[in-house]
């Protein structure tokens, strides 16, 4: 088994053990990233010499015999909408293509301190508005499985990594699915934590009460490893929960007596593909045969939550995008008076998707339509967070699918965007609830490719969450999934689609 | 005039606190731009506010000092528009549960008798940064923005429209400014743009229910502004009702260079602002305890303290009220009295020859440069019979003017008091020899005569003689 086909937790091993140093890790997944990245493009900018730089250091404090964070060494890839200080980052946006930060993300500044090397930044739908990692300004990232279909998005470049073992671990960033939906069509896991466990200092605003950095991961052990390093309060973030901390590796070994897991029974949704629909059936019986209790349940709101979701974040990004006006920072087109200026500067830095959004935002938040949109859909919220609390009253665990179908064609839906905001319609509720949400492996689809399911729990109850994930893996003969990538040898080296 | 005048005014106060509301960033005033600044309140993607306890508290003293109802639940919302000094594109704000509503403060009106006038809301907002014109030519010349303000805690303050005239809003203004001031929440410096006013003004027949059609008067930089734009524009609108027309819903400009008002914008420009919640702060939640802590802990307003001069220093009640209109110059008398205690001396010199040296100046009493102790050292000059009073308040006006201390004036101007007898004596012989209808008119027993001398001598030795010493000298020599 090569270095980069491990699992955080067993490079963890090793380095601890000084069977490999972190330069000899770094030095593979780079060689990874070299060789499958032109055709799958996961990387916006990649950053070997500072990964190898990082990984000396920690390579020589281990030498001293410095206690060091268990993932010390092991490398990460980071979203392309976290800050990290002086490495550009872009958004996927030409408004940011060229924008330094001046500070770490909370969650960067962890990754640093606990001696994680960072490879790159990743690809995404600009802004993080998108399904599919289309979006973005610069090209898209492709699916592992099928190079010829999107990889969900908007996390697409950090899913992308992970499952093709050009990362062991990877940032991502979830406002209404944003990882749990690429996790599920790229066949990784993917956790998007309770609103407010991670830090949101540094993650650049879409829609505030939504946005949610999370994990991306192959196992949900390696999940638990990176919440432990990134979960907690941050004075910063005026949002972040006070809680305690758990230990999130501790008492993953499974064990599901008892558990109350309510499946999931969606309204009417089209476009649901059936194979999904048995996938998350065969998932219910799993957990029954393990001594769980199952039982169906309804969140009569759901069906109002793609809009209720499609006013709200876009509403808040309207107002978080309006800093882009090119006097302190990123793009600036000329003009002949400041409203010249603004108008040109974000007419053509910001993409279709981003603007689209900008105008939804903007008329339902204006005098006239705010109580008829804005307030109407916040109360839609609140009547949806009461579902799922009544849900949890039952049940501890909910189960469904992470995304209604597998992954889609290329352009299959970039003329439609709300065929693609259907594509989040399994992921959104959970993001308007605030609830911790994961996105395991389940499956595959008779097309080969990968199927994904989602456990929903109360906030707070990643752990549950992690655990029931790990119980999947444990069902599975071979784990981490991989995908074969056969199509890199069979095209050369001029795969092109 | 046939019209009844309907003033209310907005007013922003900047809160004095270490830091800005949403940031670490200190909060005071620095020549160098873009200083004071962090990613938070340049509003860089991924910065996020966190609010300012110290802001909060001085709010909700303000809220308490103006006798408002406290929302015990509150937030903040995002008022938006684009303008090169709002960083984010929006002003934190709060739209839709201000801190504070109901409130009152009193004033005097037109007859002197006690008002109430109405305070609609005391909410918490955040400053824009200040932008900078460079001249350059018909197309040239640049724009720059400094955003060391930018940030900055202020507090809006939004009086009913129960002001009847121009003097009711200046009272109003001057009595909020104290207020303020004694609060601690801020020094309401309204040159230095810690107390800004905008005006509300509409006319209308007097026993009307409705209001006129108003305008909006901003650009005001002193309290005598807000009073000339307010009659300016009562004038103006009088005038367009005279001649049966009707007024326009707009925005005026005072410009002080031409004394007169001049249209910013008509209404149809008027703002959206799409007030939201903001999703990245905690909503403001306080507790009735809280709220009644902050009464309690109000300081000493200016009426109590005015009581409290009578009562303590045994001052007129005149004395006690214009000392304590300003709480900078009640600090200043009562700093004065630590090191002089003779409290009617004293108040006669700050409400008198210190007051009107800054009124000219334009300046309150903690930012002249003669100090108390500056005050202490005259006075006692005085009461030394160093100098005479006449001779001290030329001391005071150049001690005032130049920043030198009062004994420093006296040495390099002479203007020690001549006490020596000998060389009084001469210049009495003089006066008397070269006054004698004069003298005769006092042996006469005209008593008034004396004064006459005394003023002749005091004028032959430029205000220096020792008044006290002349008076004997003159006596005893006349009489003999």
């Amino acid at each position: 088994m090569r270095l980069y086909e491990m699992t955080a937790a067993e490079l963890s091993r090793r380095l601890q053990s000084r069977e490999v140093s972190s330069a000899e890790v770094v030095r593979s997944f780079l060689e990874r990233i070299d060789e499958v990245d032109p055709y799958l493009r996961a990387f916006i900018t990649r950053t070997p010499d500072l990964a190898l730089k990082s990984a000396g250091e920690i390579d020589s404090r281990r030498m001293r015999g410095e206690t060091l964070h268990p993932l010390a060494g092991v490398p990460i890839a980071v979203k392309d909408n976290i800050s990290t200080l002086a490495l550009r980052t872009t958004c996927a946006s030409r408004i940011l293509e060229n924008y330094i930060p001046p500070f770490d993300a909370t969650v960067v500044a962890a990754l640093k301190k606990a001696g994680m090397p960072i490879l790159g930044k990743t690809n995404l739908d600009e802004f993080a508005m998108g399904s599919s990692t289309e979006n973005s300004a610069f090209f898209p990232t492709r699916n592992p499985w099928d190079p010829g279909r999107v990889p969900g998005g908007s996390s697409g470049g950090s899913v992308v990594a992970v499952a093709t073992g050009m990362a062991p671990l990877a940032l991502g960033s979830d406002t209404g699915g944003s990882i749990r939906q690429p996790a599920s069509l790229c066949g990784v896991t993917g956790l998007r934590p309770t609103y407010g466990r991670v830090s949101r200092y540094g993650l650049v605003a879409f829609a505030s009460s939504l946005d949610q950095i999370g994990t991306v991961s192959t196992t949900a052990f390696d999940g638990a490893l990176l919440m432990n390093l990134i979960a907690g309060y941050d004075p910063l973030d005026s949002t972040s929960l006070p809680e305690e901390v758990p230990d999130y590796r501790a008492g993953l070994e499974p064990g599901l007596d008892k558990l109350r897991v309510g499946l999931i029974r969606y309204g009417r949704v089209d476009g649901f593909d059936p194979e999904v629909t048995e996938a998350v059936n065969k998932a219910a019986s799993m957990l029954e045969e393990h001594g769980a209790k199952v039982g169906e349940v309804s969140l009569p709101l759901t069906d109002y939550g793609l809009s209720a979701y499609y006013l709200i974040a876009p509403s808040e990004a309207s107002s978080n995008l309006g800093r882009y006006d090119g006097v302190r920072y990123g793009f600036c087109a000329d003009g002949d008076s400041i409203e010249a200026m603004f108008s040109r500067t974000r007419g053509e830095g910001f993409g279709a998707e981003v603007k689209r959004r900008i105008m939804i935002g903007t008329y339902a938040l204006s005098a006239g339509y705010y109580d008829a949109y804005y307030l109407k859909a916040m109360k839609v919220r609140t009547l949806i967070r009461r579902d799922y609390e009544k849900a949890f009253k039952k049940f501890d665990l909910l189960l469904g699918a992470a995304s209604p179908t597998p992954a889609f064609k290329l352009g299959e839906k970039t003329e439609d965007p709300l065929q693609m905001y259907l594509s989040d319609v399994c992921n959104i509720t959970d993001s308007l609830a605030g609830m911790p949400s994961l996105a395991v492996p389940g499956g595959f689809h008779s097309s080969g490719l990968p199927l994904g399911l989602q456990l929903t729990a109360r906030p707070m109850q990643e752990k549950l969450l992690l655990k029931t994930g790990r119980f999947f893996e444990e069902q599975r003969a071979e784990y981490p999934l991989r995908p074969s990538l056969d199509f890199l040898e069979e095209r050369g080296g001029d795969y092109e689609i | 005039m046939k019209y009844e005048v309907v003033i209310g005014l907005e007013v922003h106060v900047e809160m004095l606190t270490g830091s800005k509301l949403f940031c670490s960033c200190p909060n005071r005033f620095v020549a160098e731009p873009n200083v004071n600044t962090c990613p938070v309140c340049l509003g860089f993607p991924g910065a996020l506010p966190q609010l300012n306890r110290e802001a909060l508290q001085q709010a909700l003293r303000a809220a308490v000092a103006l006798n408002c109802k406290v929302a015990l639940y509150s937030y903040f919302d995002r008022k938006n528009y684009f303008y090169p000094d709002m960083p984010k594109g929006y002003q934190i704000s709060q739209h839709y549960i201000p801190l504070g509503s109901n409130g009152f403060l009193d004033i005097e009106d037109e007859k002197g008798e006690l008002k109430q006038v109405g305070i609609g809301r005391v909410h918490i907002e955040e400053d824009a940064g200040k932008l900078l014109h460079e001249a350059g030519g018909a197309s040239g010349g640049s724009s720059m923005v400094d955003y060391n303000r930018a940030g900055g805690p202020l507090i809006e303050i939004v009086s009913e429209p129960d002001l009847r005239s121009s003097g009711e809003a200046r009272r109003y203004l001057e009595k909020l400014k104290s207020i303020m001031q004694y609060a601690g929440v801020s020094d309401c410096k309204m040159e230095e743009g810690s107390l800004r006013c905008d005006a509300n003004v509409s006319l209308r027949i007097p026993g009307d229910q409705s209001f006129g059609i108003k305008t909006e008067l901003k650009n005001m930089n002193s309290f005598r502004a807000v009073e000339k734009s307010l009659d300016h524009d009562i004038k103006r609108q009088a005038r367009i009702l005279d001649s049966g027309e009707k007024v326009v819903t707009q925005t005026l400009r005072w410009d002080e260079d031409r004394q007169e008002t001049i249209v910013m914008r008509g209404k149809l420009e008027a703002g959206d602002y799409r007030c939201f919640a903001d999703p990245e702060l905690a909503p403001i939640e306080l507790t009735a305890e809280e709220v009644e802590l902050a009464r309690q802990n109000l300081p000493e307003m200016a009426a109590e303290r005015a009581r409290r001069f009578v009562e303590q220093y045994g001052l007129p009640e005149y004395d006690a009220g214009v000392l304590t209109a300003s709480r900078c110059l009640a600090d200043y008398f009562e700093s004065c009295l630590e090191h002089f205690n003779k409290p009617k001396e004293v108040s006669n010199w700050v409400m008198g020859e210190f007051s009107a040296h800054l009124n000219n100046a334009g300046l309150e009493a903690d930012q002249a440069s003669f100090t108390p102790e500056d005050m202490v050292e005259l006075l006692k000059m005085i009461d030394e019979q160093v100098i005479s009073g006449k001779i001290a308040k030329e001391v005071l006006e150049k001690a005032f003017v130049s920043g030198k201390k009062p004994r420093l004036v006296v040495e390099e101007e002479g203007l020690l008091q001549i006490s020596d007898q000998s060389e009084l004596e001469a210049i009495i012989d003089r006066v008397i020899s070269e006054n004698p209808d004069t003298v005769e008119s006092y042996r006469g027993g005209k008593g008034k005569a004396l004064g006459h001398l005394v003023g002749q001598v005091m004028k032959a030795t430029r205000g220096k003689a020792n008044p006290q010493l002349v008076n004997e000298l003159l006596v005893k020599k006349i009489n003999s």
